[in-house]
């Protein structure tokens, strides 16, 4: 099983979204994450899908993303020339006993603090998804109240593929 | 014609007309009242045939299309009328058949309130169309209608639905008349590609070619022949690739599959070079994929780039436009001479002969399959247009039937979906003006027979055969060979459905035949009947589809006998 990395330029029509979705459920390609925003033109979505599976489920996703009409252009993005960043809000319990630990943390991982009241802590971090999960895992035993992730926003390194 | 300032409902007509439609089938209902209207007032220009139901509809659109090549026009209702069409959406999408699908609903001030007759059809049918629409403002409509037909007809074909709501038919808008869209441009497969599949084919010992419904819809029939003669090759089809090639081509070897003839399947099993035209390898014509065609190297030529390497790892897959990817190989290709293929091909047509002969020797008593459609062969006309429902007489149809012309086979193929025939022989004849002989069973024939109406209004020159069997005897023979004979619904005997009665009521006439006597007298009269003619054939209920191969089978698992297993 390897990461794949897909992102895909969507016409920002009605029911794109549920096209694109659609097509997972009904061929039935489980994906780890699907994020999708407006680009700087109001006329396109930008879509990225992070998916682990072998490269027949890669090719297909590929290939059954382009037969929808509402799609424009698809592509990979290769691991070792993309940049890929996922922002992740937490809410952790605000007690003296763990204070201090949540904020030295969140130093060491490049969080902010982004709320604070006398009974919790919310922190906010980006990163790549391997540093989300290890500073999931150091937050954990403090109290994680509450989490949120987006899921991976990617682009490639060098020329942007809206430019094509 | 300049442009007129004109409603929605007239706009979907005018596009309609403009796109070079002629017909239409369609059922009304208070949300397409509007367009119907304008039907109306345009009936000299674009024909409307009304259907028993909205299932026939779609059925009849889509055996339009079949026949005709055209692209088939539907028009239902919100709510009901709409989801009756679902399982006719699927049909053709399922068997690529090029469809536009317009639906009202209701106006746009009331979607989304579950409001009388709302349904959200747009979001039903969204993984049975190749694309669809709903239209919310009606400067967009006749844009849309056009680009749905583009797409409908384009690359691989398929339904397209455009949904209309009530107040986008009632408003206005300037129109202006385009001419038919042409279909998108599709891609050029690299030449490097093609010559990768001309060396391979120069190379070949023991050259197959596997055609399938892209073939079909693509009207390749003499081009196949061509490379066929060129390269010494013999032709095999799946379902969906029947009636391309004649079937008293001597190249030609049938069907291929689970109830495939035993030549095709071995062709394909010896073969070292595979060229798959417009086929899927679908599980129902490849068997067990681990044991696929062993020892060839396979090309695909495909217009669906999803299609390559989808079900089988090819070893040259060209995408693009398959009638000039085809061309292009066979310009280049050399004439060769292969005749220990050729020996080897008429040892499997010898056993294949045998294996039949054996099959058909074990038949049940009464009026066996074999005798019934060879008295269909040696009546039908070359034109006369054969569709079915779904069953064992499908398969009988698929294995006996000599098809002569092309375009003249009307099945559900991908979908599998009873009740099909008799909504598509009237879409059928409507389109080619061809006398069509529909082959069903009791168990299809129940699902939509109120389409009897329908063919009636319509004088249908449609000669419908009921194989009767009492039993739903695909599935019964499934029972019977790997379910231990526990036959679980399949047993259709207390039933009391009188089905010559039941031609008589819907006022048709119909003749019930228990022996090949009869049923030749019967055949002949009902062919000769002007409209619809109903012949209710008693079948033995053991009657079974051989030769078989077992689901996930190969090679050597094929069942050719009664007593097999039995």
């Amino acid at each position: 099983m390897n990461r794949y990395v897909i992102a895909a330029l969507v016409e920002n029509k009605y029911g794109v979204l549920a096209r694109v979705s659609g097509l997972f459920m009904r061929r039935g390609f489980n994906i780890d994450s699907l994020t999708v925003g407006e680009t700087d033109d109001p006329e396109f979505s930008r879509i990225t899908i992070t998916l682990h599976g072998d490269d027949y489920v890669r090719t297909q996703i590929i290939n059954q993303l382009k037969k929808l009409y509402n799609v424009k252009y698809v592509e990979e993005l290769e691991q070792d020339n993309s940049v890929e960043r996922e922002l992740m809000l937490a809410k952790v319990a605000n007690s003296p006993e763990n204070r201090s630990e949540v904020m030295a943390a969140a130093e060491i991982y490049r969080a902010k603090i982004i709320d604070y009241n006398p009974r919790t802590l919310c922190v906010e971090v980006t990163g790549e998804p391997a540093k989300i999960n290890a500073f999931i895992d150091v937050l954990k035993p403090l109290g994680i109240i509450e989490l949120c992730r987006t899921g991976v926003v990617a682009l490639e390194r060098g020329a942007s593929i809206t430019d094509q | 014609m300049k442009t007129a300032k004109m409603t929605g409902a007239r706009i979907v007509i005018e596009t309609l007309i403009e796109q070079g439609i002629t017909d239409v089938f369609g059922y009304p209902g208070s949300q397409v009242l509007d367009i119907y209207d304008e039907l109306y007032k345009a009936g000299d220009r674009l024909h409307h045939y009304l259907t028993a139901h909205e299932q026939g509809a779609a059925h009849a659109a889509d055996g339009y299309s079949r026949v005709t090549g055209k692209v088939g026009v539907v028009i239902a209702t919100s709510g009901p009328g709409a989801t009756n069409l679902v399982t006719g959406i699927a049909t053709a999408m399922l068997d690529s058949i090029p469809m536009v699908i317009i639906t009202g609903n209701v106006a746009t001030s009331l979607i989304g309130r579950d409001s009388f007759q709302e349904i959200n059809i747009t979001g039903i049918t969204m993984p049975i169309t190749k694309h669809n629409y709903f239209v919310s403002d009606v400067n967009e409509l006749a844009d849309t209608i056009r680009e749905a037909f583009q797409i409908a007809k384009s690359g691989r074909p398929g339904p397209v639905l455009v949904d209309i709501p009530k107040d986008v038919q009632v408003a206005e808008c300037e129109f202006a008349p385009v001419g038919i869209m042409p279909c998108f441009e599709q891609h050029e497969a690299s030449d490097s590609l093609i010559d990768e599949a001309v060396s391979m084919l120069n190379n070949a010992e023991r050259p197959y070619i596997y055609i399938g419904g892209g073939a079909a819809g693509s009207d390749m029939t003499d081009s196949i022949i061509a490379l066929a003669e060129k390269i010494d090759a013999y032709i095999g089809c799946t379902f969906m690739g029947l009636s391309v090639i004649p079937t008293a081509y001597e190249r030609f070897l049938g069907m291929q599959g689970m109830h495939g003839l035993y030549a095709s399947s071995m062709a394909n099993r010896e073969a070292d070079v595979i060229l798959g035209v417009g086929v899927r390898f679908s599980d129902r014509a490849t068997g067990n994929l681990s044991d696929y065609a062993p020892h060839a190297k396979i090309i695909q030529l495909d217009t669906d780039l999803a299609e390559i390497n989808k079900n089988v790892q090819v070893d040259v897959g060209i995408i693009g436009n398959i009638v000039s990817s085809f061309m292009r190989i066979m310009m280049r290709c050399e004439k060769r001479f292969h005749p220990d293929w050729t020996d080897q091909i008429n040892a499997f047509k010898a056993k294949g002969r045998e294996i039949r002969k054996i099959a058909e020797a074990t038949m049940g008593s009464g009026i066996s399959p074999k005798t019934l459609f060879d008295h269909i062969n040696e009546i039908k006309t070359n034109d006369t247009v054969i569709s079915t429902d779904v069953g064992q007489h499908q398969m009988w149809t698929a294995q006996y039937v000599r098809f002569a012309e092309p375009r003249r086979f009307a099945s559900s193929g991908g979908l599998g979906t009873m009740g099909y025939g008799l909504g598509a022989s009237i879409g059928a004849h409507i389109g080619s003006g061809s006398r069509v002989v529909l082959i069903t069973g009791d168990g299809s024939f129940g699902m939509n027979l109120n389409e009897l109406a329908t063919a009636v209004t319509y004088n249908i020159p449609v000669t419908i055969i009921v194989m009767n069997n009492g039993v739903l005897g695909m599935v019964h023979q499934w029972q019977t060979y790997f379910y231990d004979k526990r036959y679980s619904a399949t047993s259709l005997a207390a039933r009391k459905t009188d089905f010559v009665k039941v031609a008589e009521g819907f006022g048709l006439p119909g003749k019930k035949v228990s022996t090949i006597d009869e049923f030749r007298s019967a055949f002949a009269e009902g062919y000769a009947h002007e409209g619809p003619f109903l012949i209710d054939a008693v079948i033995d209920s053991d009657e079974l589809v051989l030769p078989m191969m077992p689901p996930g089978g190969a090679g050597d698992d094929i069942i050719t006998l009664r007593s097999d297993n039995y």
